[in-house]
């Protein structure tokens, strides 16, 4: 940076967003403007990018755009192939943007906007692009192998194992909880479950146009498909009001639960051409032009923010999930600041694309800014809201009474006003019967985001709106429930295959039936559990899924840290070492507290105790009593996998600092398992 | 007549075409001219069909 212009324009883009940070978090007014989260977190990641991440690139990795990529070298014009960097940037950002970074922000304001924000900001720029870019660069140098397979390299046996086994657990779990928060969303609302339904056919025709009527013409067949569904919100709306339809699409949760597993079963087995293909295309669509459009909704309007900067939940008692600040809002947040499963996207489609090396600080920091980014625009969505509303729909009826009043009365008690008639005034202008104990993320989130677009689009769409956001979420739900059961597929065949071989052979049809009957099997259970829990199911399966998640991001960041110490960059290898240090303490005590805590709230065991005590004094309800034993065999199950999970996270560690130990005390000979330098021949 | 400069708009919509995945085939075609005139590509909808079948053969989705 030699020019004076230069430095003058990052000081003032620093200045503006230290005082807009400052600003965020000293406020101690009524309310504060979206705009200062808005120009804080840009400037917090143009500032991360340009010195961080430009550092990185330069210092550490010595990125060189001379060396030749596999996408060079390997060119087959279809996986491997150089490709241009905006290009590369949009596939990556599609692929890595999900339901994460919308549902957790939504639960984490439980504890009011500042802490969401912060680590939304502080997780992404110093650790969840860090490790992105990291793993992307590993792999751009080692022919664009995968996460399991690097792994299995640096670490050997062991650590590949375990990175195996902690992706299928991390699959079955997100499908679950996914999956979850679709069934929740459309559990007595006629509009929602129609429109969602009416996704499939749409999917189908997509496909079928895309293979047999005009071959790959992704653009058009994908404008059919968006405007078809525009038009299925829209038709949403005649069937909520048409006796007759309502009823046949008015559905609880165990029925729609079934729907969702024989969905999940019938989309694993077939033609991936059929329906996952063409349902991505959609998603994608959907979910780029809506991140868009409420980008542009929060900047034309600038909505006041009027969560409080802290709740009194940040103590571990409110009622969206159980757990105090530390380490349960890292926890909850998971993907929006640091994803594990960004690491098998980075290591898996992209890395094969990369023209030069040099494109992975934009590609692989870039996504994951923006990703984050989108977790900052849903915090602010589900913090527009008034804080009563926000809990009435969040919180369980198991936690503050079933019926209106009771509810009501429960959250006006903790200093969040919230009367029932407000809430069947704003039920009535969603188009839903009632927005009480809708828990899950996906109706608050759409409720926000429908009062941010009705602001500033004009409010006569309200119901429409909410529909579009609940399509939104449902589709590329839907889409990684789909694409999450046939990576699980894949993993169970090599795992059976190693029990029987004709097993692991992966286009043998009754070994992709069993497998997939076997997975859905397992996400099912955990889904049916969940919608039959009366305290909402989100509060146990939500903080399973986020240590999943920083578990799977523990063991990229142990690979990527053994990867530097091994190539001579000791000095250095702090830059991953300590996001994973901070990991494994907070996945660590998470875990701990899950396990061993004598609070039936936070504890799986205390709270299995303490059912089991209540159903054997009789003190339960009839309805309760009856689903109390499987509840009390999950809540013990889930203890056990949280066991699993902590187990798996303590192996890879101590296996990637006792194989750099060795290195470093020249006991093991430098590996190379970079792939040589050739001289590129691109322009 | 003289050929009125949309460059432009030629780039942005080849960039659309690009990210969406609309021009895969012919890029593929492209690479196969070149690479191995020797033996006959595939056509488009045999193309597309493995290609999706390869595409979703490997973690593609995040949570």
């Amino acid at each position: 940076m030699k020019q004076p212009g230069k430095v003058l324009l990052w000081v003032a883009i620093a200045v503006l967003g230290a005082s807009a940070l400052g600003g965020i978090a000293l406020n101690r007014g009524e309310s504060i403007n979206a705009a200062w989260f808005v120009v804080a977190a840009i400037c917090v990641y143009l500032v991360a990018y340009r010195f961080y991440a430009g550092w990185i690139a330069a210092r550490v990795l010595t990125l060189d755009a001379t060396r030749a990529t596999p996408a060079e070298r390997l060119n087959n014009g279809r996986d491997f192939m150089p490709t241009n960097r905006w290009i590369v940037f949009g596939h990556h950002f599609a692929a890595i943007a999900g339901a994460g970074p919308l549902v957790g922000p939504t639960l984490a304001a439980q504890f009011g906007y500042l802490p969401g924000t912060l680590w939304l900001l502080v997780g992404a720029v110093l650790g969840g692009c860090v490790q992105d870019m990291l793993v992307m660069y590993c792999s751009v140098r080692r022919d664009g192998r995968s996460l399991g397979q690097m792994a299995r390299d640096e670490l050997g046996h062991i650590g590949g194992t375990a990175a195996l086994i902690a992706t299928l657990a991390i699959c079955i779990i997100l499908i679950a909880v996914l999956g979850l928060v679709v069934v929740k969303a459309m559990t007595h609302s006629a509009w929602s479950s129609f429109t969602v339904f009416a996704t499939i056919p749409i999917a189908l025709l997509v496909g079928v146009y895309l293979r047999s009527i005009r071959p790959g013409c992704v653009l058009e067949a994908s404008l059919l498909g968006v405007g078809l569904l525009i038009l299925s919100v829209a038709a949403g709306g005649w069937v909520h009001s048409t006796p007759g339809w309502r009823e046949a699409f008015d559905l609880d949760g165990r029925t729609l639960a079934g729907f969702v597993i024989a969905y999940g079963f019938i989309a694993a087995v077939l033609p991936v051409w059929l329906l996952l293909a063409p349902r991505d295309y959609l998603s994608t669509f959907v979910k780029l032009g809506t991140v868009a459009l409420l980008a542009v909704a929060i900047g034309l309007l600038s909505p006041e923010v009027k969560m409080p900067a802290l709740t009194r939940f940040i103590d571990g008692t409110g009622p969206i999930f159980a757990g105090e600040l530390f380490p349960f809002l890292f926890i909850t947040l998971a993907c929006g600041a640091i994803s594990g499963f960004h690491a098998l996207v980075s290591s898996g489609t992209t890395p094969k694309l990369l023209a030069r090396e040099t494109d992975a600080p934009m590609i692989g920091y870039g996504s994951m800014a923006l990703e984050s980014f989108v977790g900052v625009m849903a915090l602010i969505a589900a913090c527009v809201l008034d804080p009563g509303v926000y809990f009435a729909i969040n919180s369980a009826a198991g936690i503050v009474g079933a019926d209106p009043q009771t509810a009501a009365a429960t959250i006006s008690g903790w200093g969040f006003p919230v009367t029932a008639e407000q809430m069947q005034v704003l039920a009535h202008q969603m188009g839903e019967q009632t927005l009480f104990a809708r828990t899950g993320g996906a109706p608050s989130l759409a409720v926000g985001m429908a009062s941010i677009f009705g602001s500033a689009f004009g409010s006569g769409l309200l119901a429409m709106w909410y529909h579009f956001a609940i399509m939104f979420e449902a589709i590329f739900i839907l889409t990684t429930l789909d694409a999450g059961t046939r990576v699980a597929r894949f993993i169970m065949q090599d795992v059976l295959g190693a029990i029987w071989k004709p097993l692991g052979e992966c286009s043998w049809y009754p070994s992709v039936l069993l497998s997939s009957l076997l997975v859905v099997a397992a996400w099912g259970y955990f889904l049916y559990i969940g919608v039959i829990d009366p305290n909402g199911g989100i509060n146990i399966l939500w903080p399973l899924f986020g240590i999943a998640n920083q578990l799977l991001a523990a063991i990229a960041l142990t690979v990527v840290t053994a990867i530097l110490v091994r190539s001579g960059r000791l000095r250095y290898a702090w830059i991953s070492a300590a996001p994973l240090a901070w990991l494994v303490i907070v996945t660590t005590t998470a875990a701990l507290q899950k396990i061993f805590s004598a609070d039936p709230k936070t504890g799986f065991f205390a709270a299995a105790g303490d059912l089991a005590a209540k159903l054997a004094a009789g003190a339960l309800s009839p309805d309760r009593a009856a689903v109390a034993p499987q509840l009390i065999f999950n809540q013990r199950l889930d203890g056990w996998l949280t066991a699993l999970f902590l187990v798996l996270v303590w192996i890879i560690v101590l296996d990637m600092v006792r194989v750099c130990y060795r290195h470093l005390r020249g006991r093991r000979a430098p590996m190379d398992t970079e792939a040589a330098y050739v001289r590129t021949q691109l322009a | 007549m003289k050929k009125v400069s949309l460059n432009w708009v030629d780039a942005l919509w080849r960039a659309v075409r690009a990210v969406s995945g609309d021009d895969a085939y012919e890029r593929y075609a492209a690479h196969e001219r070149s690479h191995h005139p020797e033996r006959e590509p595939m056509d488009r909808r045999t193309f597309y069909v493995t290609e999706q079948q390869r595409r979703f053969s490997g973690p593609t989705r995040c949570c």
